[in-house]
């Protein structure tokens, strides 16, 4: 989309209002530049960025997650896979905090996610795709997009309604960068204005993730991204998460049924079976492993 | 002491008579997830087609009851059949405000068929107040106690035991899984508001035969949302000891604090005040099932 | 579907009124609004008066429900809160309008904040069960506080008064409601397209996905009953100046199901829908009004049926648009729309 150009807002810095105290709630929110870390993160691509520990989760009787170990190195792509029921979406679950495991402990950057809530994993940096997609059936694709964006955003209720001049440049900001950084990214352009729930099931999952980019992950999850789709559809979803991972340093976790993705993709993949780690590794070494032959195709290999 | 064990036992009384109510809601929710907002208009028409058997078709007490249970639940059938299935499967927000419009519907029509006058009903019940020990209490409210509670356990074995029950139980927790284990769900969420507007109609005939009936009866039924709430939505046990405690409780707000705050009356308001309670701190009441999520 | 809409800049792809048509036809209204009470009959003027006190508090409501997709029974208690706020200030503390108005609407927002806290542990069902539980106690309230609320009788509030003129007729009131009711219109299209309003959406569409991409659920719950409320006071501070009166029965159960229906009908989460919704569910008990008057040369009974055929139709509506039209009449105008958008060309 043509965009007037505004020469006076480039490279422009933050300045104090004259007669008013600054307030950096009003200041639009930090771009990607500034948020960077510096540190061990950049210094050391190959760290741990995520650890699960002896995870353990039950839903009454039923046993989703029997201590499984689970690591992730930084801006690796990890795959995770497995029969149905494996407990792969559980681990997600816990990993973005909707389901606290009953014993074990998950380390992001070396903190202890803990009890920290669901909603404050996304500012920490996680993000995910869900394996029934979850758009926000009312919206148009471009509000489910800066929907993503809404924990880095600052603005209030009240300035908000009276569409005040921040809470403008701020909406116009996070518009300018969702419409570079996602839209124009992941190819969608000719879709913003359509209400989600209209869309054929690939162009949504490509909106799900969408939304997930708009909050400027560090680590990204995704539940069955190419699930349902062609070739050409994978293809350009595996497209897109390569770019994600090499061009923008994003960590990604993939659970996926489709082994040629899983294969070309991923650097690692954990099998899971039962809610129990069978094994680690490269996939070429998954791929041989018998134990994993045996959960998916069982005893005749 | 006598004063404090009199407003215990009529409380006790009344509570009998709230759970009564109550139970109209909890069938429908039970088999349903719907919560019916059209209960206490169900109940005002059940009154009405009693009474109007009664002084306009001359016929026993017996008669009208089952005349009023025969046309209750085809009023009820037709409702689920007219109004509620096109419904299914709609947001929450539909389904209470439809039952709401019901309840306007039900109300204006009777008070064009009937007017708009109170009457008293036909006298039923042996006139002679009973005493237990030191307690009087008034026929008129003993003997619909007894009929509540007998109805109240009717029902509940009934959800319990009969395979009608046990299908409405399970239509209400899975339609899908209900479904394909061969349970006809339409039927079910027929019989189930026949069944909801029968115990409606029962306790409207009831609460009519206390305190007489006009279209504005209907009105009771909205002050039973607190037993409901303390005792699950969907237990009839908990209506029955949700519906003693808050007729226990209302009694004794209105003996004893009453007089300390001259004039104004707690009696109404001390139920609502227990029901936020009990959504803060245990919302699925006494004896309701807790609902799980999943993602 | 529109033809030839181009957008340049963001900016005018974000605006409220996007195209040079609806701006014109903006003008065009205002321009109506202003010529109105001039032409108007009196009984007319009153009504619009009071649909539009009705309709900022539907606007509210449908904030409430329509966007964040909670639910409240108890809508009419808080236009209360906000009416006793107001005539209190007005009377004890001399307040006025400009000062008790707003405090109106923000005694509201305080007890729709309360009201809201609720919603951390319950949703759906139990939610609206609470909201009628806080509709209960506040009408209790209004009516037994008398040392506060002066009970039954009430509270009578002298007029507003702008640069020392009183707003004591209909035709003055119009221009101060008009002017309140659009400003708070533009508010919520504001608000519908910030962060809030997508948040609202999220929570009403997905709560549990708004939460894993980092939506606060609880703080946006509390935010739409604060900003629902907040307009209810608004319109119940409005109201008090509009009547000169204040009594307990002005904010019964059955006004708050009147909201609701105004909401459910105009359209949920339709901000045209509102006004569309509250017009109708007050115009319709005029025209039966009408309807049992004239009638009255045929059946001479018919004006004592009024109360009741007026249940009767609020009833028999509110069915049948839940049946055959969930969207209310906001998707019935958008269908009007998009027929003669290319008529006569499309069937």
């Amino acid at each position: 989309m043509p965009q007037r150009a505004t020469p006076s807002r480039e490279g422009r810095e933050r300045r104090p209002r004259r007669g008013r105290r600054y307030n950096p709630r009003h200041a639009p929110f930090t771009q990607t530049e500034e948020r960077m870390p510096e540190g061990p993160a950049v210094d050391n691509p190959g760290r741990t960025l995520l650890s699960a520990e002896k995870l353990f989760l039950s839903f009454g009787g039923l046993q989703a997650l029997a201590g499984v170990d689970f690591t992730v190195r930084q801006g690796s792509i990890t795959g995770v896979i497995g029969p149905n029921g494996a407990g792969k979406t559980s681990l997600l679950n816990c990993i973005s905090g909707f389901y606290r495991p009953g014993a074990g402990r998950i380390l992001f950057d070396g903190a202890d996610l803990g009890r920290v809530p669901a909603a404050r994993r996304a500012a920490l940096g996680i993000a995910r795709t869900f394996q029934n997609v979850s758009l926000f059936e009312g919206m148009t694709v471009l509000d489910n997009i800066k929907l993503g964006a809404h924990a880095r955003l600052r603005s209030d209720v009240i300035s908000a309604m009276a569409w005040a001049p921040w809470a403008r440049r701020e909406e116009r900001a996070l518009r300018e960068e969702v419409e570079r950084d996602v839209i124009d990214f992941l190819e969608i352009e000719h879709l913003r204005r359509r209400t989600v729930g209209s869309l054929a099931y690939g162009l949504q999952k490509r909106v799900d993730l969408a939304r997930a980019l708009a909050t400027r992950p560090r680590l990204l999850l995704l539940d069955e991204p190419v699930a349902g789709m062609n070739e050409e559809e994978t293809e350009d979803m595996a497209r897109f998460i390569l770019d994600i991972q090499e061009e923008r340093g994003v960590t990604v976790v993939l659970i996926e049924h489709d082994m040629s993705v899983v294969m070309d993709l991923c650097d690692r993949v954990m099998a899971l079976s039962f809610g129990e780690r069978l094994a680690e590794g490269t996939p070429a070494e998954i791929q041989g492993h018998p134990e994993v032959i045996r959960a998916y195709l069982g005893e005749d290999g | 002491m006598d004063h404090l064990l009199q407003l215990l036992v009529s409380g006790v009384v009344t509570g009998g008579i709230y759970a009564l109510v109550a139970m109209g809601f909890v069938v429908v929710y039970k088999a349903t997830r719907v919560i019916n907002f059209a209960t206490g208009e169900l109940m005002m028409l059940g009154a009405f087609f009693a009474y109007s058997a009664m002084t306009a078709l001359q016929v026993p007490f017996a008669v009208a009851l089952a005349v009023a249970v025969l046309a209750s639940a085809s009023v009820g059938a037709a409702t689920e059949r007219l109004v509620l299935r096109p419904l299914l499967g709609q947001r929450a927000i539909s389904v209470i405000m439809v039952t709401i419009g019901l309840a306007a519907v039900f109300k204006g029509l009777a008070q064009v068929v009937w007017s708009g006058e109170y009457r008293s009903f036909p006298p039923i019940f042996p006139r002679a107040p009973v005493a237990l020990g030191p307690i009087i209490l008034p026929s008129r409210q003993l003997y619909p106690f007894l009929i509540a509670v007998a109805a109240i356990a009717v029902v509940a074995l009934g959800f319990r035991f009969t395979r009608t029950g046990i299908a409405m139980r399970a239509t209400a927790d899975d339609q899908a899984a209900a479904f394909s284990m061969g349970i006809d769900i339409r039927r079910v969420f027929s019989l189930a508001w026949m069944l909801a507007a029968i115990t409606a109609a029962v306790a409207g005939i009831v609460v009519g035969v206390i305190g007489g009936i006009s279209p504005q009866l209907g009105a009771i039924g909205l002050r039973m949302f607190p037993v409901v709430i303390l005792g699950g939505l969907d237990s009839i046990a908990g209506a029955l000891v949700g519906g003693v405690i808050i007729g226990v409780l209302e009694n004794l707000a209105g003996g004893y604090l009453d007089p300390l705050l001259e004039g104004t009356s707690v009696k109404e308001v001390v139920p609502f005040v227990v029901l936020v309670l009990v959504l803060m701190i245990r919302p699925y009441g006494l004896f309701g099932t807790r609902e799980v999520e999943r993602l | 579907m529109l033809i030839g809409n181009y957008k340049e800049t963001y900016a005018s792809d974000e605006a409220v009124f996007r195209t040079p048509a609806v701006r014109g036809w903006m003008v065009a209204l205002a321009v109506a609004a202003m010529v109105f009470p001039f032409v108007a009959g009196d009984y007319l003027l009153y009504l619009v008066n009071l649909m539009g006190v009705l309709a900022l508090a539907a606007l509210g409501l449908n904030v409430l429900i329509g966007f964040t997709g909670q639910i409240s029974l108890g809508h009419a208690a808080f236009m209360g809160v906000g009416s006793y706020t107001a005539a209190i200030l007005a009377t004890r503390f001399g307040l006025s309008f400009w000062l008790s108005i707003p405090a109106g609407g923000v005694a509201a927002c305080a007890a729709g904040m309360i009201v809201g806290v609720p919603s951390l542990r319950i949703r759906g069902l139990y939610l609206a069960i609470a909201t009628l539980a806080a509709q209960v106690i506040f009408e209790w309230a209004f009516t037994n506080w008398t040392s506060v609320t002066g009970g039954i009788r009430g509270i009578n509030v002298p007029p507003a008064r702008i640069l020392g003129a009183p707003i004591d007729d209909d035709r003055r009131a119009y221009f101060l409601i008009q002017a309140v009711v659009a400003v708070h219109f533009l508010l919520a299209a504001n608000l519908r397209r910030s962060r809030w309003g997508r948040a609202f959406v999220a929570v009403r569409d997905r709560d549990i996905a708004a939460e894993i991409v980092g939506v606060n659920l609880f703080r946006t719950k509390i935010l739409a009953f604060m900003v629902s409320s907040y307009y209810a006071g608004i319109a119940g501070g409005l109201w008090v100046y509009f009547m000169k009166v204040v009594t307990p029965e002005n904010f019964p159960l059955s006004l708050s199901i009147q909201y609701l229906a105004m909401v459910v009908v105009g359209g949920l989460g339709s901000i045209p829908g509102t006004i569309f919704g509250t017009v109708f569910m007050t115009m319709v008990p005029e025209l039966l009004k009408l309807g049992t008057g004239l009638a009255r040369a045929v059946w001479p009974d018919a004006q004592s049926y009024l109360f009741p055929l007026r249940d009767v139709v609020f009833g028999v509506l509110i069915v049948v648009f839940l049946i055959f039209e969930p969207h209310g009449l906001a998707e019935m105008w958008n269908r009007l729309k998009r027929f003669f958008a290319l008529w006569p060309f499309e069937k």
